[in-house]
């Protein structure tokens, strides 16, 4: 253990699990240029070669290149896989081989079943008995305890995406405790905490209790896991190469046992860096070895592979896995905490080329040391695959050692989690309330029976007063439908391993989300400052809308809309936080469809700002699509309105530019002199 | 409170001046460039009347996007409104904004100089296009003369006001390369030239044409390349070392001269 430790500096990290006081006691901030790093080596080059080649093979597969069909996976239901044992330095695949699916039932054996069979795989019919007789899944569970309200708020799309036939995700273990400590401190810990639990035995402390001691069953495991491939993980790790395989088997670990909606991987490069920059201090490994170290963890976090169904990769356009890693942010001392393994990481996209996974995220602040702006933008410029998030904004809240789950949903590594609630559709909202709860499409009596607006034009106040109520009806179906979700996921589909990276008591988000923010602010802006005539069916459904005259519209930093977009925001927020959560979680919402929104429209008829039926929500917080007609920084600015205090979990916004509208680099004040005096003497040779 | 007619504001300028910029691009334009790509700015009556206050308060609450860039008021001619725009200007600068006129220089009266000094005390530089050294095509190209437009250029390196020069390039028989040499010349003559862009010509306006029901004058005439607007700027270039050389020369001579007295 002693010499585990040599040559950090102690503190609290050493008498209590904390590993925020070890990398601030011990990380070195740096402030150089991208001129240390070191190219892919012989060995990389040709794992990844390989790796390409099994990508061609899964690509012409038709996506999926192999299945686990028979064994149900665990942290050590597999044994060891590689795709070249003598070459790689970071080990481990959540099966025996890369690039095969593992099944995982947990969540709900009919989703299983489905992302199989679709593929052209088929699940043990032993398993599936299993699974439907004998073992209860979350999908199951919250099947058994929907109202039908819940149901059919589901069935018409008006709450969609719900985790409740799939891993929540969402959940980001601390993966460096492993390393920092190795497994059987951490059990110790554990243990510990089941010994002073409460006594007397409330449900709750039943509850505790249980989980404690699944926890620890899980940490074994993980202990398992590391032999499983040659390694005793009891221990801390000595180097760099034992700190990365320490870390990455607890996030294997986490994601053979878990197919969740997104499996971030927390902010683990300047806590790698503490190791490296020892190991470089001590002639241990080279910057190229160090370089190669990081390029195969980030190869491994790359082939990080579910099995799942083809509309789930229709919702989310694409197969993503959400292995988002939090990169730089600045310290709450002040000091920037960009150390060189922060450029190691994002120089993967160049040994490795670019990839969207892992979503390598950086925590942007103004005070980020200029070096380490020019090398994110470059790299940018050459990959598009960094992923930019607010760290000024966050770390008011967060503090310096919080992580992105997902995409932009920041939580305490270790000490906070999320329940994962998917989106309320509050376009389609807006039309119950016109409606009288019926729904446009399937002309079904879905929300409560409130009079509909029977009126041929639309008055504001009118439409605002039944919205409210209406949203009000529809937050309280929302967080009801996540409550039994949530309660179902912990009893049947508990995440062990990620839970047992975290602090006894750990604080629950619990995070809603919306769509069709900017399709309801326009919407509104259109009934208050034009004329919308309704336009209704047979049977007075009305079903579409046409506006007559001009309307300020989301996107232009015109207060007169921005500030019904807020309204909204604040309004559903303090209707969500009327509600119960369970187990105390912390309502939270999010604005940040990005991709989802086509989906979200397509089940949405038309609104009163024109948008007509099935037609795509502009993604997250973004203002419809050609809508914003005074450029980006007004666009940006009604964004930016928007109340983080009501949408901690995240706002987002998509914004594209061609390379040409950002500026040119010729025309700067000087250069022209220079550009005479340069070419007078080469024209007088 | 001074109020502009305003065409449209942009919000995320980043080629009209140094940095990220607001462009305010002002309604009415005398000129009828042949390849204006803003035809729906050119009559003095249409836009929104804007104040310079509210102007600034928009830039304002941007204002952390705005660091190292500015404000710059473009067209449609911004001369035309000089009131407004000095006034724009003069609170610009008293909050530290950088200011930026992005003009033709056509609406300048070279009998009454003293009229554009307010407005050039307050500019800190001034993107001037020249459409056309050659008074004749310059005439063909924008239905005007250029020697105000010219005169201007003059006294804005007489006031040492910094410009920024500009030039569109079309194509051979528009942009000859005498044309190109002479301009550059000019140019060589000036002492505040801080740069000069040529930006080839491009067709993305004749949309706006057919959509006001104009017919676009250079229908048929293929968009210039960069590397043509390259080639054309080097030449320019050109132009401007010899006309340097030559004003170096004169003055030794000129000393010589003396000298010899």
């Amino acid at each position: 253990m002693e010499d585990c430790y040599k040559g950090f500096v102690d503190g609290v990290w050493s008498r209590e699990i904390n590993v925020r006081d070890f990398i601030q006691k011990n990380y070195t901030p740096y402030d150089g240029d991208d001129s240390f790093l070191a190219g892919p080596t012989e060995a990389t080059r040709k794992l990844w070669d390989q790796v390409m080649e099994l990508s061609r093979q899964e690509r012409e597969a038709g996506g999926v290149l192999d299945m686990d069909t028979r064994v149900i996976s665990t942290i050590t239901s597999h044994g060891a896989g590689y795709l070249n044992k003598d070459l790689e330095k970071i080990v481990g695949f959540q099966t025996d081989k890369p690039f095969k699916r593992s099944l995982q039932p947990y969540g709900g054996i009919r989703m299983a079943q489905k992302a199989c069979s679709e593929n052209g795989y088929e699940v043990d019919p032993e398993i599936v008995e299993f699974f439907t007789v004998h073992r209860k899944t979350h999908n199951a569970g919250v099947f058994d305890a929907y109202t039908p309200e819940m149901r059919a708020c589901r069935s018409s799309h008006i709450i969609t995406g719900l985790p409740d036939a799939y891993g929540r995700g969402r959940i980001v273990g601390d993966y460096r405790r492993v390393a920092l400590y190795g497994v059987d401190r951490l059990i110790e810990d554990k243990q510990h905490q089941k010994d002073s639990t409460r006594v007397i035995m409330y449900s709750n402390v039943i509850r505790e209790r249980e989980e404690l001691s699944e926890q620890i069953r899980a940490l074994q495991e993980l202990k398992k896991l590391g032999e499983i491939y040659g390694y005793d993980i009891s221990r801390p790790a000595r180097n760099t190469q034992e700190a990365i395989q320490w870390l990455y088997f607890g996030y294997l670990a986490a994601v053979k046992e878990q197919n969740g909606a997104a499996m971030s991987l927390g902010r683990t490069s300047t806590f790698i860096d503490i190791y490296a920059q020892r190991d470089l201090d001590n002639g241990v490994f080279t910057e190229e070895q160090i370089q190669e170290l990081i390029d195969h963890f980030i190869m491994k976090l790359r082939l990080v592979k579910f099995a799942r169904t083809p509309e789930y990769n229709e919702l989310f356009s694409g197969d993503p896995t959400w292995v988002t890693e939090s990169i730089g942010g600045v310290g709450i001392d002040g000091r920037h905490m960009v150390t060189k393994t922060s450029f190691r990481y994002l120089h993967t996209l160049k040994n490795l080329g670019t990839a969207p996974e892992p979503n390598l995220t950086v925590l942007w602040s103004v005070r980020l040391p200029m070096n380490f702006k020019r090398f994110c933008a470059k790299t940018s410029i050459e990959s598009s695959s960094i992923q930019y998030e607010n760290d000024d904004l966050m770390r008011v809240t967060h503090g310096d050692d919080y992580t992105i789950a997902c995409c932009v949903s920041s939580m305490r590594i270790g000490k906070e989690m999320q329940f994962f609630g998917a989106r309320a559709n509050l376009a389609k909202c807006l039309l119950y309330a016109i409606n009288g709860g019926v729904d446009e499409i399937s002309k079904k009596q879905v929300g409560p029976e409130y009079r509909p607006i029977t009126s041929e034009y639309l008055d504001y106040d009118e439409v605002m007063h039944k919205y409210k109520a209406m949203m009000k009806w529809l937050a309280q179906v929302y967080v009801n439908a996540l409550n039994i979700i949530h309660y179902m996921h912990d009893k049947y589909c508990y995440e062990k391993l990620q839970m047992a990276l975290h602090d006894k008591d750990v604080k629950r988000w619990f995070a809603t989300g919306i769509a069709g923010l900017s399709v309801v602010a326009d919407s509104l802006s259109a009934i208050k400052y034009a004329r919308v005539r309704t336009i209704r069916d047979e049977s007075g459904i009305v079903v579409d809308y046409e506006v007559e005259g001009d309307f300020p519209k989301y996107g232009n930093d015109d207060d007169r809309v921005d500030e019904i977009a807020n309204e909204i925001v604040h309004t559903f927020m303090t209707y969500i936080k009327g509600n119960h959560t369970y187990r105390g979680g912390v309502p939270t919402t999010s604005i940040l469809t990005i991709t989802s929104n086509v989906v979200y429209g397509k089940n949405t008829g038309s609104t009163p700002d024109g948008r007509k039926k099935g037609e795509p929500f502009a993604p997250g917080a973004n203002p419809m699509h050609h809508r914003d007609s005074h450029g980006a920084i007004a666009s940006l600015s009604s964004v930016s309105k928007l109340p983080f205090a009501d949408a901690q979990d995240g706002i987002s916004n998509t914004f594209s530019i061609i390379p040409d509208a950002l500026g040119k680099t010729i025309v700067t004040t000087g250069d022209l002199e220079v550009e005479l005096d340069l070419d007078e003497t080469e024209g007088n040779e | 409170m001074v109020s502009g007619r305003i065409h449209s504001v942009e919000s995320f300028g980043t080629v009209d001046g140094p940095g990220i910029r607001m462009v305010v691009f002002v309604q009415g334009c005398p000129m009828r460039c042949l390849y204006c790509h803003n035809p729906d700015t050119w009559l003095a009556e249409g836009g929104t009347l804007i104040s310079s206050q509210e102007l600034l308060e928009q830039y304002q609450r941007n204002a952390p996007f705005y660091r190292g860039g500015g404000l710059t008021v473009s067209g449609g001619e911004p001369l035309l409104q000089k009131e407004f725009v000095t006034d724009l200007f003069t609170q610009a600068q008293a909050r530290g904004i950088h200011t930026c006129l992005d003009t033709s220089g056509i609406a300048f009266d070279p009998d009454h100089p003293q009229q554009v000094m307010p407005l050039l005390a307050v500019t800190d530089l001034v993107l001037l296009d020249i459409k056309q050294i050659h008074p004749q095509r310059h005439r063909q190209l924008t239905g005007h003369d250029n020697r105000r437009i010219l005169e201007f250029a003059r006294l804005l390196d007489q006031t040492g006001v910094e410009m920024w020069i500009r030039h569109v390039y079309v194509n051979q028989q528009w942009n000859p390369p005498q044309d190109l040499m002479a301009l550059g010349e000019f140019l060589g003559s000036l002492k505040h030239v801080r740069a000069v862009d040529v930006l080839p010509y491009h067709t993305m306006g004749e949309v706006k044409y057919q959509r006001m029901g104009l017919d676009y004058p250079l229908k048929g005439i293929a968009p210039a390349s960069a590397q043509q607007a390259r080639e054309a700027r080097q030449t320019i270039l050109q132009g401007m070392r010899k006309a340097r050389r030559e004003a170096a020369q004169s003055e030794v001579s000129g000393k010589e001269q003396r000298g010899k007295v």
